[in-house]
């Protein structure tokens, strides 16, 4: 058996017109690869979820390290967690949830190919997402201010001798267990502000996309990259919706 | 040639043979056409290149601590730089040869060819995973040539984070940006299996190849996150002292291993598991038969994916952690062995009543399948909570995950290479040379990892640069098999460079396989197919090629 003849010759492309049975017309921003459009964008979505999927296991070895010490050390991570303002807290939940809830709008807006409100939606979403950034830096000063970022300048004074700082509502705890507050705090800046870089990163996707919804791109029926960011937004939501409690509520109820 | 009873190798008529002119490689010139392009197999290309860069650097690490410990006395270099040496090995060997080896060369140029698809779900993703894996490989090769890191491939705390003063946070870095590379690629792998396979293409007539590289995908994508972060805080711990695996601070130095060995032990199964389905298709086509259980096969696949994933803590038996959860480790790690055992039965009885030949792909895969039984046996020793206490930290261990690793994962890989290198080139490698390498190879393994077992029944601790006198003879026998192995390592990058432009021209299917990838011209065009194919056979089903070749040539003639 030979199969020379096969490789002498280069493969004819014989029917080039094998995608006619798709009626539709394509899209510009349809790639080659791709049999159809709808592909391409099942592909796109798919592809966003593992993602996510790869950003829960990588915030999760920070949750994991966070339950550990806090059932270890629960002694000191509540008058560490009782520092944070719930007030503050709760109004950045309030806030990226709004922000949140524009970016919802604004995946409607794509899809009813109205621009206006796509990039009047997709401006909120920024003003919003900067306002949470806004209100944690107000609180990591507050920390800086005192002495609670971990590392040299560390101080413990609040925990053991509270009454001597003004604070009457929490009980003072032994120095060695105080010291184990400082843990909370780095698990506090390291999620905080591994969720705040994922923000930042996220505004400034924003910004790309808002540029290019003015120029009318995503409002012709090619709505793949304001549906897909859109699940990273709601992804860093979640993230936060699961800190805001975990870091600012574990000791708080009304009867204590 | 006509086929004859010893070889199906079916060459064509190499009077009037070409390469075919339009081809992947012919489409475009120019070193951009390269460094910019979006087509899988030009970037399969590029890893290849790559990672046989890195593999001999890290050979040449290997060969370095291989020469101290040829005598007792420490003589060569002292403990320090040998902690370097052994150090750069297993990172080299490890993050940048054996997790992206199968994967990032045989797998992304064969995986959408297989699905018959043109290319994978994300082109550009996949680019760039080509470049963070580079960017991955320099800043490792930044942190040598500034003076190295000498914390072992595992940077345990707190050795890592207090107690040395060398490039480890460069290191790190480095890890982390090669981890996405290894996630870019997974992620990749994962839609377009689930998105891009052409019509009936069901799951289940995938090649088993496929069905390896997407259980090692799902173990990319879950694990290498947690290995990013477990490194990030090591970086931390070190630049701003967070105190997390610091003990003075109430942290714990043992929730780094926790985290460590969360991906890093997956992370052996992302190593193995694309081997295995090399060896699926080369058993298959050197015995003409169907792989034996093939759902079995697929299915062993993902059971190994999910069991590893709750195994890692028997790296940590003698760490400390609870007798209890110890005992589940140990029943778990055991369980790991079942699914792996179902493939090597399985490869076994597709052997049994085929019509074997030996070409080099097989001397590989037959190789791997004896250097991988020893290396998974001798894991489930060290499984046991008894023995793991004698055999830990020693060279059994060294030894072990040697034939895991090297007899089995590289053993694979160079079947693969051997076997899709007429379809990567459109050239045949010479067939006895590599013959001989394959032979060189397995004796050269032989000879420098089984005294290592040895070596470490009597207790011979690994990482240490000087051992008693009594130790020699195994030593040496171990150091004189890596030389031979040496040999068997450069003879196939000296044959293959040379067949590059000597070679015979293969054709399209010199091995009378029937994978979809074999069905097209070699090497092939940037978009793969003229048109998408339509899949209406079972994989590995040798009657229907049959009877497709008899048509060609009635067609034909």
């Amino acid at each position: 058996m030979d199969n020379s003849i096969i490789t002498t010759e280069p493969l004819m492309p014989r029917e080039t017109a094998v995608h006619e049975p798709h009626e539709h017309v394509f899209i510009p921003q349809h790639r080659h690869h791709f049999e159809t459009e709808e592909q391409q964008r099942e592909a796109g979505s798919f592809g966003m979820w593992l993602f996510l999927l790869t950003e829960i296991m990588f915030f999760g070895g920070l949750f994991f390290a966070y339950l550990l010490y806090r059932n270890w050390y629960y002694d000191a991570f509540v008058p560490a967690s009782n520092f944070l303002s719930v007030k503050l807290g709760g109004a950045n939940t309030a806030i990226l949830i709004t922000s949140g809830f524009f970016m919802a709008l604004a995946v409607w807006a794509a899809e009813m190919r109205n621009k206006q409100v796509l990039v009047w939606t997709l401006v909120l979403t920024m003003i919003f997402g900067w306002a949470f950034i806004g209100i944690k830096g107000v609180e990591w000063h507050d920390e800086w201010v005192h002495h609670h970022i971990p590392g040299a300048g560390f101080d413990i004074a609040e925990f053991v001798n509270p009454s001597a700082h003004g604070i009457t509502d929490q009980k003072a705890i032994p120095p060695d267990m105080a010291q184990h507050s400082q843990i909370f705090f780095f698990l506090y800046f390291g999620m905080t502000g591994m969720h705040a870089l994922h923000m930042i990163i996220g505004l400034g996707l924003l910004l790309w996309l808002l540029w290019r919804a003015q120029r009318g791109d995503f409002t012709a029926g090619y709505v793949a990259p304001i549906e897909n960011f859109a699940l990273y937004w709601h992804f860093v939501d979640i993230v936060w919706l699961f800190l805001f409690p975990l870091l600012y509520l574990i000791n708080r109820h009304p009867l204590s | 040639m006509s086929a004859t009873s010893t070889t199906i190798v079916n060459l064509p008529d190499q009077t009037t043979a070409v390469i075919p002119k339009k081809n992947y490689i012919s489409a475009e010139h120019g070193l951009l056409s390269w460094l910019l392009t979006g087509d899988h197999k030009r970037i399969a290309m590029l890893y290849l290149i790559s990672i046989t860069f890195f593999f001999f650097i890290g050979g040449a690490f290997a060969g370095l601590v291989r020469l101290e410990l040829l005598t007792p006395q420490p003589d060569l270099v002292a403990s320090d730089t040998y902690n370097k040496f052994f150090t750069m090995h297993g990172v080299i060997m490890v993050f940048l040869f054996l997790v992206p080896s199968v994967p990032a060369t045989l797998g992304n140029f064969l995986i959408p060819i297989m699905l018959g698809a043109r290319d994978l779900a994300f082109p550009k993703i996949n680019l760039l995973s080509w470049y963070l894996y580079l960017a991955g490989g320099t800043l490792t090769l930044g942190a040598l040539v500034l003076g190295g890191v000498d914390t072992g491939w595992t940077f345990t705390t707190p050795l890592s984070t207090h107690y040395l003063n060398t490039h480890v946070v460069t290191t790190a870095a480095a890890i982390f940006v090669a981890g996405f590379s290894s996630i870019f690629t997974g992620l990749n792998f994962i839609v377009t299996i689930h998105r891009m396979r052409c019509p009936g293409m069901t799951w289940f007539r995938m090649p088993l190849f496929v069905w390896s590289h997407y259980a090692a995908s799902i173990l990319m994508v879950l694990g290498t996150p947690v290995l990013a972060i477990a490194l990030t805080l090591v970086g931390l711990e070190r630049l701003v002292g967070i105190g997390v695996f610091d003990p003075s601070k109430g942290g714990d130095p043992l929730l780094f291993q926790h985290l460590f060995w969360f991906y890093s032990h997956p992370a052996v199964y992302i190593m193995i598991l694309p081997g295995m389905g090399v060896i699926s298709e080369v058993i298959s086509t050197f015995s003409r038969k169907r792989v034996f259980g093939y759902t079995a096969v697929a299915f062993s696949s993902v059971a190994i994916a999910l069991f590893g994933f709750f195994v890692w803590e028997h790296h940590m038996f003698i760490m400390g952690v609870s007798n209890y959860s110890a005992l589940v480790f140990s029943l778990l790690t055991m369980l790991v062995a079942v699914p792996s055992a179902i493939k090597i039965f399985n490869w076994a009885f597709t052997l049994q009543k085929g019509s074997i030949t030996f070409e080099t792909p097989m001397l590989y895969a037959f190789g791997f399948m004896g250097l991988f039984t020893i290396g998974g046996l001798t894991g489930v020793f060290l499984g046991s909570l008894g023995m793991d206490i004698q055999l830990t930290e020693t060279y059994f261990i060294v030894a072990h995950f040697h034939f895991v690793m090297v007899g089995g994962m590289l053993m694979a890989f160079l079947a693969g290479v051997h076997f899709w290198w007429p379809k990567m080139t459109g050239r045949m490698y010479p067939e006895s040379l590599s013959k001989l390498a394959a032979v060189v190879t397995f004796i050269g393994f032989n000879l420098t990892f089984l005294p290592q077992f040895i070596l470490g029944y009597l207790g011979m601790p690994r990482r240490y640069h000087a051992y008693p006198p009594e130790y020699q003879v195994l030593n040496v026998l171990s150091t004189a098999g890596a030389t031979v192995l040496g040999v068997g390592y450069l003879l196939p990058i000296l044959y293959l460079a040379w067949s590059l432009k000597y070679g015979p021209i293969a054709g399209n299917n010199p091995w009378q396989a029937t994978g979809l990838e074999w069905q097209i011209q070699s090497p092939p065009l940037t978009e793969n197919f003229t048109e998408i194919p339509v899949m209406d056979h079972e994989a590995y089903d040798y009657e229907w090629l049959e009877h497709k070749t008899q048509q060609e040539v009635t067609t034909v003639g």
